[in-house]
């Protein structure tokens, strides 16, 4: 519990990383044990749409094997923001950014780096469950057979095992060759969630995943998040504070492309800095 | 009082609307049910054997034939009553000169439908009506008086049937062969001549030549004598028969197709007939100028081509597509090129006709003549029109279609599910291909179909590029390379119009021109079926394209 008093002084709102500040892994002894090591860093990052700016000298860090939401009102900016850390952005015509955004310490506009490579690393989950009009193993093998694993047994392995992760296993063992369109809503979410953790990501990235979905459904797609958490570094973009307040450990606030106030889910909650966030969560606006 | 209070709205309007949309429906349906019911039964009707009558006339002549038509004759100022006559289709065309004649039914005296009557058809001069009388051996003569020559020409017809087969397996087989060896043997020596190699190899060479030539004369010889002697065999019996005047005329056996004496046949004979001749329809080789027989090689060289196009089509087509969707910036360019596409599709056909001649024709088949076979030339090889230049001259005339067909397919592939492979890590290319093609197949299977049907029934472009009357071979058969790209083939669309506008025997032919039709709407039906099925199979698969 100690840990989630501590602020890392990453997670600050406007100013830009200086040079020579600690980073969380150099802090001293005497700070929490378990303060987690960063994994992707944003550092005064903006983007256009053409004229439009989307973002705003926006700075914050993700901390590995935790959870982090993305809240804030429609169009503040917060699937943009998701979507830079996979490059995502990228396939949007006119697009212009400015600042930088490092994954592990490199950053991923650096042109010497394979685009495709991050994405295999960084995976993603889409709002609307998009599950390619194959069968189910197919949807799922995928990944695998685009990174050249195609062998029978091995494949196998992998669905299995990725199926078993998204918890799915037990309801599509019998039936993999048949269509994945022919699943429910949350099933089919879940399949997507199956597929991204196939190719061994370190980061998952879920673009509000459970806005489409029934309250049922949404509490399996939680559960699922909460079992995966060990595993991957979450960043989750949700318009349901209750989710967030549930599902994560850190929570951003954004509004109009700003970043406003970042820190401890406990914190932004109950005792929120800026007023803004205040009135956000107490539902005075969004 | 509220102005509404006393408003009553009828929906007269819309339920007219409603009936017209209706009524302009089943009006569309009925025309095509229409049109094919037609095409049906004229054509269908044509392998119905009808009773053969004997009409006496008043003057004494006798008149012997099928019954084709019946007309009214309106009163003129010679006749004043009104009248009937009848068409009959009399055959005997090396006899009378013409195969039918008008006889008013006032002139009859009588009418009867003997039972002893024969028709025959034959490989040449068309149908016979008339009596058996005889059959002979050259003089001997072997059976005489009707019910005698019957039984005994049956058998007899049979073997000569045999014979026949067996002459044209030795033509199409070993002598076809020889012929070809012959052929070679002589663009090998063109070749020597050409190449023009130093005299000690140039001498060696011909005489290799030479030897081989000396052995295929032997063999074509050998050859050439048997068949001379299957040929005579074949004459050797003689049909005598009268026709309706007394007038005597003999005839070879082995000049008859079948011998049928129509009168005597029961109903479930002349069904079997008719199952017989539908049959020979479509699976024999035309006689006669493309005015009887089968249609066999239209049929074949129609399907055939219709397949080198669609190969032909679908990548260009399909590639064409993807990049105008995939890979090209919006802009001026790709607005431009897409109008060009649509405009495409108008240009008149016989248009593609006349580019497919200069540009596949006389550009690359010249070229390739030029580069792969110089010793043919003059004779062109590719150089004239084939069937791949044909089919190639129908893919760009249908490449508009499957562009266009092609792009909705893609455009209905959602933007979500291509992120989703972009977001595995997956290339561009991969994703295309692995998820975006496999999603727009049945799309892409749309436009193959409605390119299909407009191919098969294109004529006018086909006439200049490779399309003939009477093909002397089918582009496929047994010897290497098995498919022959560049000879010329038959076509049903050409048929139509050559058998029913062009033949010397336009009377007669009419009703075939129907029994064409009927078959050409058949065998796009049944392609049409086939990619149908398959686009409904991928769809259950694929479940979700919207195309």
């Amino acid at each position: 519990m100690e840990a989630m008093n501590v602020v890392p002084p990453l997670l600050r709102a406007g100013a830009p990383l200086a040079e020579g500040e600690p980073t969380v892994a150099e802090r001293p002894a005497d700070a929490a044990a378990t303060a987690p090591r960063t994994v992707f860093e944003v550092d005064a990052l903006s983007l256009w749409y053409g004229g439009t700016r989307a973002l705003n000298h926006v700075s914050l860090t993700i901390p590995e094997k935790r959870v982090t939401a993305f809240i804030g009102p429609s169009g503040c900016g917060k699937s943009t923001l998701l979507r830079c850390f996979n490059r995502l952005n990228d396939l949007v015509d006119n697009v212009r950014v400015e600042g930088d955004l490092r994954f592990e310490g490199a950053s991923i506009y650096d042109p010497a780096l394979d685009v495709n490579l991050l994405r295999r690393r960084v995976g993603m989950v889409f709002q609307k469950s998009n599950p390619f009009p194959k069968s189910i193993f197919e949807n799922v093998a995928y990944g695998c057979r685009i990174h050249g694993i195609n062998r029978k047994d091995e494949l196998e392995a992998i669905v299995e095992r990725s199926l078993r992760g998204a918890a799915l296993w037990g309801e599509v063992k019998d039936r993999l060759r048949d269509s994945a369109l022919g699943m429910s809503g949350g099933q089919q979410q879940r399949l997507c969630i199956a597929r991204a953790i196939a190719v061994e990501p370190e980061v998952l990235l879920l673009d509000e995943p459970c806005s489409a979905l029934d309250p049922v459904a949404t509490a399996k797609v939680e559960d699922l998040i909460h079992e995966l958490k060990s595993r991957y570094t979450t960043v989750i973009v949700t318009h349901n504070m209750q989710q967030a307040a549930r599902v994560s450990d850190y929570t951003a606030f954004m509004y109009l492309g700003e970043l406003i106030e970042a820190g401890a889910t406990d914190q932004i909650f109950t005792a929120p800095a800026k007023r803004e966030t205040e009135d956000y969560i107490t539902g005075r606006f969004g | 009082m509220s102005a509404f209070a006393r408003r009553r709205r009828t929906d007269l309007l819309g339920r007219s609307f409603t009936s017209m949309c209706g009524g302009a429906l089943a009006f569309n349906l009925l025309l095509a049910l229409g049109l094919l019911i037609l095409i049906a039964v004229n054509g269908l009707s044509f392998f119905w054997q009808r009773k053969v009558v004997l009409l006496m006339l008043k003057d004494g002549t006798a008149v012997l034939g099928e019954v084709v038509e019946r007309e009214e004759i309106p009163p003129t100022s010679e006749r004043p009553t009104p009248g009937h006559r009848i068409r009959i289709k009399v055959g005997n065309r090396d006899l009378y000169g013409l195969d039918f004649r008008w006889v008013d039914e006032s002139d009859i005296a009588s009418r009867s439908e003997p039972g002893d009557v024969t028709m025959l058809e034959r490989f040449e001069w068309g149908n016979f009506y008339g009596r058996m009388a005889e059959l002979r051996r050259g003089d001997e003569v072997l059976a005489s008086g009707e019910a005698a020559v019957w039984s005994a020409f049956g058998p007899l017809h049979e073997a000569k049937l045999d014979e026949h087969a067996a002459i044209e397996a030795l033509e199409k087989g070993p002598i076809g062969d020889v012929n070809v060896d012959l052929e070679q043997l002589r663009l090998a020596e063109r070749r020597l001549a050409l190449e023009a190699p130093p005299e000690a190899e140039r001498a060696r060479r011909q005489a290799e030549i030479d030897s081989r030539h000396a052995a295929l004369n032997a063999q074509y010889e050998q050859l050439s004598e048997q068949l001379a002697g299957m040929r005579e065999r074949l004459r050797a019996e003689s049909l005598v028969m009268e026709s309706a005047d007394g007038t005597r005329k003999v005839i070879a056996v082995g000049d008859i197709v079948a011998a049928i004496q129509p009168n005597r046949m029961g109903t479930l004979a002349t069904a079997r007939l008719y199952l017989q001749r539908l049959w020979l329809f479509v699976s024999d080789n035309p006689r006669e100028s493309n005015t009887e027989g089968g249609i066999f090689p239209a049929i074949f060289g129609t399907v055939m081509m219709v397949f080198l196009m669609s190969f032909a089509v679908a990548p260009f087509g399909v590639l064409a597509a993807l990049y105008l969707r995939e890979y090209a910036r919006e802009g001026v360019v790709v607005r431009t090129v897409r109008i060009a596409v649509n405009n495409l599709a108008g240009v008149p056909s016989i248009v593609f006709g006349v580019f497919g001649l200069g540009f596949f024709v006389y550009l690359i088949g010249g070229s390739i003549d030029r580069l792969f076979f110089p010793e043919s030339l003059p004779t062109p090889t590719f150089g004239t029109g084939g069937i791949l230049w044909a089919s190639l001259t129908l893919a760009l005339l249908t490449v508009p279609v499957v562009i266009v067909a092609t792009e909705e397919g893609l455009a209905a592939v959602p933007r979500v599910v291509r992120e989703g492979s972009l977001a595995l890590g997956a290339t561009k290319f991969e994703t295309t291909w692995r998820v975006v093609i496999p999603a727009a197949a049945p799309g892409i299977l749309t436009g193959m179909i409605l390119a299909m049907a407009r191919a098969a029934g294109e004529v006018a472009p086909l006439m200049i590029v490779g399309m003939v009357k009477l093909a002397p071979a089918l582009p496929m058969d047994h010897r290497f390379p098995f498919v022959h790209l560049e000879r010329k083939f038959m076509h049903l669309g050409f048929h139509i119009y050559d058998v029913g506008f062009q033949s010397p025997n336009v009377e007669a032919t009419q009703p075939l021109v129907f029994a064409t039709a009927l078959l050409l709407v058949l065998v796009v039906m049944v392609m049409n079926l086939v990619a149908i099925v398959v686009r409904n199979r991928l769809r259950t698969r694929y479940a979700g394209s919207a195309v």
